[in-house]
């Protein structure tokens, strides 16, 4: 079997006594879509949070490169640096830049020049505007490409966050909720553009809607973390069928099929 | 303009930069004229140059206030260590004119010294003052900056520290062990570049150069906003978090954001100190850089016109409250701010746009189709 892409490896990550992740081990694999699930307290944004260099953790190691010989240490990196390796994030509520248009948001994430003096003298090329365009159209939003992003509703918002990541050509997509506050619709479509980019990018989606995990995890592998640890993991049918699973989260209801 | 749509596709301008044209046309052209016809008096044509060095005090505040999101309580060392550094030049200049009639300043000779100390030699080189009014602040800025953006300090702990660090130098300055006038700072300048200060015609040949910068200064703001530099510039004001995580290394758009308006408050105090004659460690007190912060919050902030015209209209009122109500003035100021919070968050340009419905409302006639 070939060397993960990103590799967790017994992560304990403690706040104040309260053990947000313990002894957690996840591997993904190049071009994987891997849906984490589980209830609210989980670890999932603490997770994230570790894999992005926000906080770091107690013990264990996170690594990031398919060769075992060249992969990076993220556990000694920060937000930035790790950003630029190729591991986007969305984050859970969505973080777009208000006060900026539709365009903007996409000219701050496309990849390319980050520097303060290379930002300076930076000038838009034509394939910058083309992908921006395309970038736009894919998201749905190329009549709104002017408008200030705060004015945008719920969804959109979500969508021109995807489009940032996109923007970003990461090697990982680390997406927080990409659902949430969608209609119907909207999340169908969000779930097609998700399978669509598993194989060229590799991707972690943290969900609750479980008729959107299904829909995304029909190829893939789902993960279920409880209290900070990996609970259990395989195909979403063997999952749900999983009684632990049932027991602490979707036997609860509460998070059940809408 | 006639003459250049010719030469140019026919952009339309925009009124932003009739207005950049209109004040630099006022600015460096009318008011120089009417002061040299007699029209308006030498005094009041010295205030307003005194008003222009104030407006660049408070772009240099809004560049991080509004532009970055990043409250800086401490621009007034900036603009006061400008004006030192321009000072020491004034002072060399005295010569032998001073009270004491002795070749070094009149406080060095009151402290005793009677050769000039080795660091104030090379400022009487005017070439050299210029390079210390961008050198020391810049550097001054650039080590706090650094030290305080790495280690991500934020919100109102980097507004106590800017405070701290404006108090810190204004204590420095009052020592008369500083060699930098203590006290009573530096004063009774007499030539600038060999003309008389006293001279209605160097304080208009200065007036002119503080517009020009002015308008320079508007200008390099004008084209930051529009680059991707700025884009991210307020980015970190609206998101640092998020902006993080597009890959960009917010400490260093700060850190350079926070020395370019180090330079234009230092540039804006090495302009002011020959017009007003004067520069004491008073300038460093934390009041001071308090009250350019009421300035841009009235004029409004996050904009080019709002800090002028705040600072510009505040010290009007300021000039005439302290003669007519001396009493009164800090009360006035303070029930400004509170008004301008309160009623009015975006300032008085932001007054155009609130007053349009009421305008319409009074004048149905002619919004009824809108």
């Amino acid at each position: 079997m070939a060397h993960p892409l990103l590799t967790v490896e017994d992560v304990t990550k403690t706040y104040d006594g309260f053990k947000a992740i313990s002894n957690l081990n996840f591997y993904l694999f190049e071009g994987e879509l891997r849906t984490v699930i589980g209830p609210n307290g989980a670890g999932k944004s603490t997770f994230f949070d570790l894999l992005t260099g926000r906080t770091q953790p107690d013990k264990g190691k996170i690594e990031f490169g398919t060769d075992p010989a060249d992969s990076h240490d993220l556990t000694k990196l920060d937000e930035v640096s790790i950003n630029r390796l190729g591991i986007g994030r969305k984050f859970q509520t969505p973080s777009v830049y208000a006060e900026h248009t539709v365009r903007e948001n996409l000219i701050l994430s496309i990849r390319g020049a980050r520097g303060v003096f290379a930002s300076l003298f930076h000038k838009l090329g034509s394939t910058e505007n083309d992908r921006i365009d395309e970038l736009l159209k894919l998201i749905r939003l190329e009549a709104k490409g002017e408008w200030k992003a705060g004015l945008l509703a719920h969804g959109e918002k979500q969508w021109l966050e995807i489009g940032m990541l996109l923007a970003q050509e990461p090697r990982v997509l680390l997406v927080d909720e990409p659902a949430a506050g969608m209609t119907d619709e909207e999340t169908r479509r969000t779930g097609e553009l998700l399978l669509s980019l598993a194989g060229k990018h590799s991707l972690v989606v943290v969900e609750h809607d479980m008729t959107f995990v299904k829909q995304i995890a029909v190829n893939g592998r789902v993960t279920v973390l409880h209290q900070g640890a990996l609970l259990c993991e395989g195909k979403f049918d063997d999952v749900q069928a999983d009684a632990r699973v049932r027991e602490v989260y979707l036997g609860r209801g509460k998070h059940g099929t809408r | 303009m006639a003459t250049s749509e010719k030469l140019e596709p026919p952009a339309p301008p925009s009124d932003a930069t009739a207005a950049i044209l209109v004040f630099a046309a006022v600015t460096m052209l009318v008011l120089p004229t009417l002061d040299a016809f007699g029209v308006i008096d030498h005094f009041t044509l010295n205030l307003w140059g005194k008003y222009l060095c104030y407006a660049l005090l408070a772009l240099s505040v809004d560049v991080l206030w509004g532009g970055t999101g990043l409250l800086s309580l401490g621009q007034g060392l900036f603009f006061a260590l400008g004006g030192y550094m321009h000072g020491m030049y004034l002072m060399r200049m005295i010569g032998d004119q001073g009270q004491y009639h002795k070749p070094i300043p009149d406080f060095l000779v009151f402290l005793g010294w009677t050769e000039l100390p080795a660091f104030w030699k090379p400022f009487e080189h005017f070439s050299f003052a210029m390079l210390m009014v961008f050198l020391l602040p810049g550097l001054i800025a650039g080590i706090f900056g650094w030290l305080a953006f790495r280690s991500r300090i934020k919100g109102v702990y980097f507004s106590i520290l800017t405070q701290a660090l404006t108090y810190a130098g204004a204590l420095i300055f009052f020592r008369n062990n500083t060699l930098m006038g203590g006290n009573n700072g530096f004063t009774d300048f007499k030539l600038e570049l060999g003309f008389a200060l006293r001279e209605p015609l160097t304080q208009r040949g200065l007036f002119i150069v503080t517009a020009a910068v002015l308008v320079g200064t508007i200008l390099l703001l004008r084209w930051l906003q529009g680059t991707k530099f700025g884009l991210v510039q307020r980015a970190i004001r609206d998101g640092e978090n998020r902006t993080l995580f597009s890959g960009y290394a917010t400490p260093a758009f700060k850190l350079f954001i926070f020395v370019v308006a180090a330079l234009i408050a230092a540039i804006g105090g090495a302009l002011y100190v020959p017009q007003v004659g004067i520069i004491n460690p008073s300038d460093m007190q934390t009041d001071k850089s308090l009250e350019a912060i009421v300035w841009v919050a009235v004029g409004g902030r996050g904009t080019i016109a709002g800090p002028i015209l705040g600072a510009i209209s505040v010290n009007l009122l300021k000039s005439y409250a302290t003669r007519a109500m001396p009493d009164m003035w800090l009360i006035l100021l303070g029930g400004l701010f509170l008004l301008v919070v309160l009623f009015l968050p975006g300032g008085l340009v932001s007054l155009p746009a609130r007053l349009a419905p009421l305008w319409r409302k009074f004048r149905p006639t002619t919004s009824a189709t809108v």
